[in-house]
């Protein structure tokens, strides 16, 4: 059974990215999604996890919420892609579930 | 595929509310059904016809009740929620001995158990919250 996690809270605020990623099966993926975005930025204190997360996991980041952070695409970590409204409703049916990190 | 919306948090509050609106549109417009929109615990603020946001704002509530008239989308406020937090339609009103209602058009108010049912119905259940 394959599982969607979104996450939308800062690694800089919550610990749900940690919790999701220590708990995701390897072919689990992670969107983020609204201050979630704050895990795709490369250079930071939360990149190294994230990056070896991208070893077992896709991940995905929501485009509109990235811009509405103003963060430029070549600031995120290379291996995280991006989705729209309409790749996100993509991905929750690719997957069997979703799994919000409230 | 039959989609069942759970919206936890109130409008203006973080995102969800904003997160939960954009979700559901994009899967009407990919042809998706959605089963129903659950409103729960503060998302039941999302259904008062009393907000009156700047006018270069986005109206929460009123976008919701346009997607509910477009698209025949059920939006279900959680009763006991609801009633706490101030959020009446009509008949909970006149019970309660209230002035008035405050219930947007096309939100209804029902019970927990609608939100089972749309987890039973629907394929997929997207939880959006703070």
């Amino acid at each position: 059974m394959s599982v969607l996690h979104i996450v939308n809270k800062s690694p800089y605020d919550r610990y749900s990215l940690d919790t999701c990623l220590r708990l995701a099966r390897p072919d689990s993926a992670v969107l983020l999604i609204e201050d979630g975005i704050y895990a795709a930025l490369k250079n930071a204190a939360a990149s190294e996890r994230v990056q070896q997360a991208l070893e077992n996991h896709q991940i995905y980041a929501l485009e509109p919420d990235l811009q509405a952070r103003g963060i430029n695409p070549d600031n995120m970590i290379d291996g995280i892609s991006l989705v729209d409204y309409d790749g996100f409703v993509k991905l929750t049916t690719d997957y069997d579930k979703s799994q919000s990190w409230l | 595929m039959k989609f069942g919306i759970l919206v936890n948090e109130g409008p203006y509050t973080h995102q969800a509310s904003d997160t939960a609106y954009h979700f559901t549109a994009a899967a009407l417009r990919a042809g998706h059904e959605i089963v129903r929109v659950f409103f729960y615990h503060d998302g039941v603020n999302n259904g008062t016809r009393l907000s009156v946001p700047p006018q270069d704002d986005r109206n929460i509530s009123e976008r919701w009740s346009e997607l509910a008239k477009a698209h025949d989308v059920e939006l279900i406020l959680c009763v006991a929620a609801a009633q706490r937090r101030g959020l009446l339609d009509e008949d909970e009103a006149r019970r309660a001995g209230k002035d008035s209602d405050n219930m947007a058009p096309g939100f209804q108010i029902s019970g927990l158990g609608q939100l089972i049912d749309a987890g039973i119905q629907a394929e997929r259940l997207i939880v959006f919250g703070d």
